[in-house]
């Protein structure tokens, strides 16, 4: 059976001051019906964009290449009408719900919308809006649906698009950094029934974080984006503990602990680039402890090693060492 | 001991019913960093929103670098006073910056108000480097921007103004961890160099104890618990407190629901 959603050679360009400029270069991701994936990387690499290429919610002026396809159709080319169809199918939630709400309209009438144009009366809507509030952990639901957007704090607005979500029952759910506005029990709540959706209904995730954690706890493979590309992909729970990829390598020795007060993180050192901007060979040469000469060459393909995916030249020579190798670059740079 | 310079006493805020902050004392010491940590939707940005004059406490006093502010200001010299002295970053970047206006061009407005004189451009390029934004990047305006480089400009901008504090709202959530460390390190160098104060709002604990040295947790608009952070992270006393620190992903956590007491007898 082939995958429920499949991302295929992606590549993405938007107007910048006038030019096209890639911002997504041959993106390839698969998710099945019911699997989460989870999507992790530098701020600026590309993952809001991969969420809307899917969602086709790109800028306007975007031009791509390569392929979508949700459930054998392919997306970028859908016609209005199929279009619909298919929004009513996948759903997206941003990563900053304030700029994407109607800002006069009641919180009532936004989530409402839908299920009035396809014929629910008011006070049936109305019931499922409040009874989709309760499950994201709120339970003054018919008084929230009063509101305006601006009387919400900023995890109760994130909550009552989590649940506008809910209602539209999608087969699949792009989601844009989620919980980032959530405290982490309410997170916890929120994942949970994310993860009954997906066991009960076979909905597939694609969610978009920064915490690696989480993703080990609730995806099942995890991608993980550097400049436009994606760098490696991983079985969730491996990712953080035993990565392929001197980046994401990186990235788990930078996370902070809540356990131990650390002087200092261990930041990587550098500023962190765009896909156009990216370097000839491989993008994160600039910044790996790891490079060699070779790196710079030409750019490494996306190979298969153990169970996942990576970019990397010297990947299969640093099994097993590369922690050892990013402690002695830090040293060396200290 | 350092002096006190932001401090709130018997803070509360009324929205019609709801009390959405009741009865909240705070106290930040000149180089001292509070977290503010606890429920979505317990008061947190509303107890910002009355430091900073945003909106008007219902009662209860607020006090910083020695001066009442829990009046609204009456003039635009007290205003730049004020915000020479408390800097806000908020929540959401894209609500507060100007869509108009580059990052560039929001920082040199910042720069001459409260620095005076022409060191505009250059200083303005200065900031944005430290918190690793490019030159390209500082000609764009806000909606080309990813939200990680927004959260970055704004803070750069409240810290534009040399404040004596600096309120982070969830100020580095959008950030991914390297870049969220490289800021991390920024802000306790700039702590450490000008003795500059934190009120670090945020619900990711790991980076609360990083950055503050105490911490107070709210719920329903309520302090639950005080002390230091460490304190409270390694044996939380509340039962919220520990609720909360029991929520924090760990290798082999599952998400779970939380059954609330007022879920239990109803119907499933
Ligand atoms: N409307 C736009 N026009 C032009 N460039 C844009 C636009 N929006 C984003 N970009 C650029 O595209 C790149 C990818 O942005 P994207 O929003 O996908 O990043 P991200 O990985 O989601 O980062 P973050 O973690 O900070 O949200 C960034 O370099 C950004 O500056
Ligand atoms: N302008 C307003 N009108 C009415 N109610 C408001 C207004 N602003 C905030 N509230 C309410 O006050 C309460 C506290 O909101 P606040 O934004 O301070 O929460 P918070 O602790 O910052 O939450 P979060 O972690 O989700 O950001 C919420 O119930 C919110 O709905
Ligand atoms: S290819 Fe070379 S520079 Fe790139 S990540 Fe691998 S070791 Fe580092
Ligand atoms: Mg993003
Ligand atoms: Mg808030």
């Amino acid at each position: 059976m082939s995958a429920l959603l499949e991302i295929d050679g992606l590549t993405a360009r938007l107007q910048v001051e006038g030019e096209l400029r890639t911002v997504l270069h041959d993106v390839s991701l698969t998710i099945g019906a019911g699997e989460a994936l989870g999507l992790v990387g530098e701020s600026g690499s590309g993952k809001s964009m991969t969420a809307r290429a899917v969602g086709r919610l790109l800028p306007r002026g975007a031009q791509t290449s390569g392929a979508v396809r949700f459930d054998g159709r392919d997306v970028l080319t859908l016609g209005p009408a199929d279009l619909r169809r298919y929004r009513g199918e996948v759903a997206m939630i941003f990563q900053d719900p304030r700029a994407h709400v109607n800002p006069v309209r009641r919180i009532g009438d936004f989530m409402t919308e839908t299920l009035r144009l396809q014929g629910v009366t008011g006070a049936d809507a109305a019931k499922r809006a409040a009874g989709a509030l309760r499950d994201v952990g709120i339970d003054d639901g018919e008084r929230r649906l009063d509101q305006y957007p601006h009387e919400l704090s900023g995890g109760l607005l994130q909550r009552v698009m989590i649940a506008t979500m809910l209602l539209g029952e999608p087969r699949l759910v792009l989601a844009d950094e989620p919980t980032t506005a959530l405290d982490v029990t309410t997170q916890a709540e929120v994942m949970a029934i994310l993860d009954e959706l997906r066991h009960e209904r076979g909905m597939a995730l694609l969610f978009i974080t920064h915490d690696l954690e989480l993703a080990a706890a609730v995806c099942d493979r995890t991608a993980v984006m550097y400049a436009g590309q994606i760098v490696e992909t991983r079985a969730a729970s491996l990712l953080d503990r035993d990565p392929l990829h001197p980046y994401t390598a990186a990235l788990a020795a930078a996370r902070p602990d809540v356990a131990v007060s650390a002087r200092r993180l261990a930041a990587i050192p550098g500023r962190p680039v765009s896909a156009f901007e990216a370097p000839a060979g491989c993008a994160f040469a600039p910044r790996c402890v790891c490079v060699q000469e070779r790196c710079r060459e030409a750019r490494p393909p996306l190979d298969r090693l153990d169970d996942g995916q990576v970019r990397c030249r010297r990947a299969q020579e640093l099994r097993g060492r590369m922690a050892a190798a990013i402690r002695e670059g830090e040293a060396s740079r200290a | 001991m350092p002096d006190v310079v932001l401090e709130a006493r018997g803070l509360r805020k009324e929205y019609g019913e709801l009390v959405a902050v009741d009865d909240v004392d705070l106290e930040v010491r000149e180089g001292g960093s509070l977290a503010i940590v606890g429920e979505s939707g317990s008061g947190k940005t509303t107890i910002a929103k009355m430091i900073v004059g945003l909106t008007a406490p219902t009662a209860g006093s607020i006090v910083a670098c020695g001066r009442d502010r829990s009046a609204p200001s009456r003039s635009a010299r007290e205003r730049r006073r004020r915000g020479s002295e408390v800097q806000i970053v908020f929540q959401d970047p894209y609500s507060s910056l100007d869509p108009r206006q580059t990052a560039e061009q929001a920082l040199d407005e910042v720069l001459r108000l409260h620095r005076g004189g022409r060191q505009g451009g250059r200083a303005a390029r200065e900031l944005l480097d430290l918190v690793g934004l490019d030159e390209r990047q500082g000609r764009a305006l806000p909606r080309a921007l990813s939200g990680g480089q927004r959260q970055r400009i704004a803070i750069a901008r409240a810290l534009a103004a040399q404040p004596r504090v600096v309120i982070l709202d969830e100020s580095v959530a959008a950030l991914d961890v390297s870049i969220q460390a490289q800021i991390l390190n920024l802000l306790a160098d700039i702590r450490e160099e000008t003795g500059v104060s934190y009120v670090l709002i945020s619900h990711d604990l790991a980076v609360v104890r990083q950055i503050t040295d105490e911490a107070i947790v709210m719920h329903r608009g309520r302090v639950v618990e005080r002390g230091s952070t460490a304190q409270i992270l390694d044996a939380p006393q509340d039962e919220y407190t520990q609720l909360l620190r029991a929520s924090v992903p760990r290798p082999g956590w599952k998400p779970e629901r939380r059954r609330r007491p007022e879920d239990q007898g109803a119907p499933a």
